[in-house]
């Protein structure tokens, strides 16, 4: 298998869909020369009039993808940075999360809203939230949050053939990471978790951006006897809680880590059903390793404070796995 | 008011500081290229005139927004700028603690509301402080800084409403300089920015951006017409951007979206070399401009320093200021 970058593996994937289907079109800013790479090449292959570089005015952007969607065309609607969905929030919101049940499905809406989230490279809050929480939130919107260049394939050209919106939310800065990308027709179905490690004694739930330091917290709690089921979801909606209360079931111990704020993130989504379908699972407390309330700063050394990393992992899953369950 | 008015010690001052703006902004560039940034920056090179032509008519009173550009809104609006650099450094020492960075520098002291990673962000904000100038009965005015990609964002034309509806004392400075990050500006604006006003009964004004006299003789008609009353005018100035969008863009982007040919032309007209001869013009000697830039090139270098040698926040500091 090829080692490919993320974004070369989600720019594959769009390709290998446009050829499929040519009803898909791509609207976005700077689409065209596709500074994150994701996009590159598409005007090129397939023309301006299905890859369409729109003017900066996301209101419009993700409003028109649900009145194209509704109307014929698969949109992929590529709003660049995540905080970039708040300016385009009215539409998916108001329309998109909601105008088919509305209609009493009568429309299909095959959206990929396309972002990248998250921080750890300064450029502070206004280009660094993890906004997948408020999208949970909406119902009627999936989510995708590949970990690794083969899931974003797979997951991608999944989300391209749903008949729903979808975003596809790729942590910043990710992008040039390497990894195995499967040649030709791959798809992950949505909802279906990996569980990246095998281990008994703790349950660790990592999303999207967080499945790299878990990796690392996973070797660090290994040297020291632990042995972590470590559990990519991959997509957050809809969440495959099938195999985290499998897992649960044989470790009796979670900590759910997510780079979103804390307060209503899908951690805390994950903690509540998973207490209210396995408490009688539990041998301790649930631990959720987040964001504080507050928003990304820019200096480094702010932003390392408020971003877990692999060592608040570590310390989180040593609270709980004590022997015994309690908590120190 | 015209651009013959102005005096000679006016049009000195003003070089003075577009040069301490350019200044700033080269030193930006070199320290980012050697890794010594932590963040991204977006320079304000060939569009200096501007912000100082503007913002030599307001006072620390008088409220300006900024754009992720924004490096020269501040430069222009304050005398003191070791903490904006500083900030940019992400110090403690810096305007905003570290917080914000290059897109969020602020100083609320001076009338600066701030840069702003939102494009278009500084629209709606400017337009509540006009509001709040206006209910508290002051004559303050509220400037915004915008460019011709945030002319895209349908806040603009919320805010010429209610700017209309209201006679809010508001002056819309939409800075057109030829590119929206890499779309060049005609590929994704229709019309002409400027008469966007037309249909709300708001003056608008296209003005050569890279003359500060004419900058200066516009937004000086323009404030003057919102502390009186008069309300809100949207001015187009046309500039050219001399650097990338973002230092270091060539090291990401796998094709061109403007050739150095163009860049190169663009640049006799830029707008240091448009004061210098108009300052010959007015008789000011070369001696007397070299002065200046020697003084500008002292407290430019005292600033780098500063920021240099400040420390890092405690980390700590990450928990602090979210409420009042
Ligand atoms: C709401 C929003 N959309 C997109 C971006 C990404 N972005 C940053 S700067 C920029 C281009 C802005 O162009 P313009 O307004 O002309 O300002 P200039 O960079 O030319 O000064 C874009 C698209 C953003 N920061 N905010
Ligand atoms: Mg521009």
């Amino acid at each position: 298998m090829a080692k490919k970058r993320m974004v070369q593996a989600i720019n594959e994937a769009i390709t290998e869909e446009m050829e499929r289907d040519g009803s898909i079109i791509v609207i976005g800013e700077d689409v065209h020369i596709s500074p994150v790479g994701d996009t590159r090449g598409l005007i090129e292959r397939f023309g301006a009039s299905r890859v369409r570089n729109t003017p900066i005015s996301e209101s419009v952007m993700s409003g028109m993808a649900v009145g194209a969607a509704a109307t014929g065309s698969r949109v992929i609607c590529h709003l660049f940075y995540g905080n970039f969905i708040y300016t385009g929030f009215d539409a998916i919101a108001n329309q998109a999360a909601k105008l088919r049940y509305m209609l009493g499905g009568q429309v299909k809406l095959p959206i990929l809203y396309m972002a990248m989230i998250g921080g750890g490279r300064s450029v502070a809050a206004q280009h660094s939230d993890s906004m997948h929480p408020m999208l949970m939130n909406l119902g009627g919107i999936k989510i995708v949050m590949p970990a690794s260049p083969g899931d974003a394939k797979g997951l991608a050209k999944a989300a391209l053939r749903d008949d729903n919106p979808v975003f596809l939310l790729q942590a910043a800065g990710r992008g040039g990471e390497l990894g195995e990308v499967p040649e030709g027709d791959y798809t992950i179905p949505l909802g279906k978790a990996e569980e990246k490690r095998a281990g008994d004694d703790v349950t660790v739930v990592a999303i999207g951006s967080m499945v790299k330091p878990a990796l690392k917290a996973c070797d660090e709690l290994a040297a020291r006897g632990i042995s972590v089921s470590l559990i990519d979801p991959r997509t957050v909606v809809p969440m495959d809680y099938d195999a985290i209360l499998a897992s649960v079931a044989r470790t009796g111990r979670l900590v759910v880590v997510d780079e979103a704020r804390k307060s209503c993130s899908a951690a805390s989504e994950i903690a509540a059903t998973v207490a209210e379908r396995g408490f009688h699972l539990l041998k301790a407390p649930i631990g959720r390793v987040a964001v504080e309330d507050v928003a990304i700063p820019y200096s480094p050394v702010l932003e390392k404070a408020v971003i877990p990393d692999a060592a608040r992992i570590v310390d989180a899953v040593l609270k709980i796995a004590v022997s015994g369950g309690v908590p120190r | 008011m015209s651009a013959q008015e102005i005096s000679s010690e006016r049009l000195l001052q003003m070089y003075g500081r577009m040069f301490r703006i350019r200044l700033v902004e080269e030193r930006l560039a070199q320290v980012q290229a050697a890794g010594e940034l932590p963040g991204p920056v977006h320079l304000y090179i060939g569009q200096e005139a501007i912000a100082v032509g503007v913002c030599a008519h307001l006072s620390d009173q008088d409220w300006i927004c900024s754009t992720h550009r924004g490096h020269g809104h501040f430069l222009a609006k304050s005398d003191e700028f070791q903490r904006m650099v500083a900030e940019v450094y992400g110090r403690a020492t810096g305007v905003c603690g570290g917080k914000g960075g290059s897109m969020h520098v602020a100083d609320v002291s001076k009338g600066i509301l701030g840069a702003n990673g939102i494009v278009g962000g500084g629209i709606a904000l400017a337009a509540g402080a006009a509001l709040s100038a206006q209910t508290r009965g002051t004559r303050n005015v509220a400037v915004v800084f915008f460019g011709d990609g945030a002319a895209n964002q349908g806040v603009l034309f919320e805010a010429l409403n209610v700017a209309a509806l209201w006679s809010l004392p508001l002056i819309l400075v939409c800075e057109n300089n030829g590119f929206s990050e890499f779309s060049p500006t005609a590929t994704v604006t229709a019309g002409e920015i400027w008469n966007r006003a037309t249909p709300f009964g708001v003056p608008g004004r296209s003005v050569d951006g890279n003359d500060v006299r004419e900058v200066w003789a516009a937004a000086g008609a323009a404030i003057e017409r919102a502390r009186s009353g008069g309300g809100a005018t949207l001015l187009e100035m046309r500039t050219y951007r001399l650097r990338g969008h973002v230092e270091a863009e060539k090291s990401f982007l796998s094709k061109s979206y403007r050739s150095d040919a163009e860049v190169e032309e663009r640049r006799e007209r830029e707008p240091l070399r448009l004061a210098v001869a108009a300052l010959h013009g007015a008789g000011v000697t070369a001696d007397a401009i070299a002065k200046l830039e020697e003084k500008e090139r002292v407290a430019v270098q005292a600033a780098f320093e500063y920021a240099a040698e400040s420390p890092w926040p405690e980390p700590g500091a990450a928990f602090e200021h979210m409420f009042a």
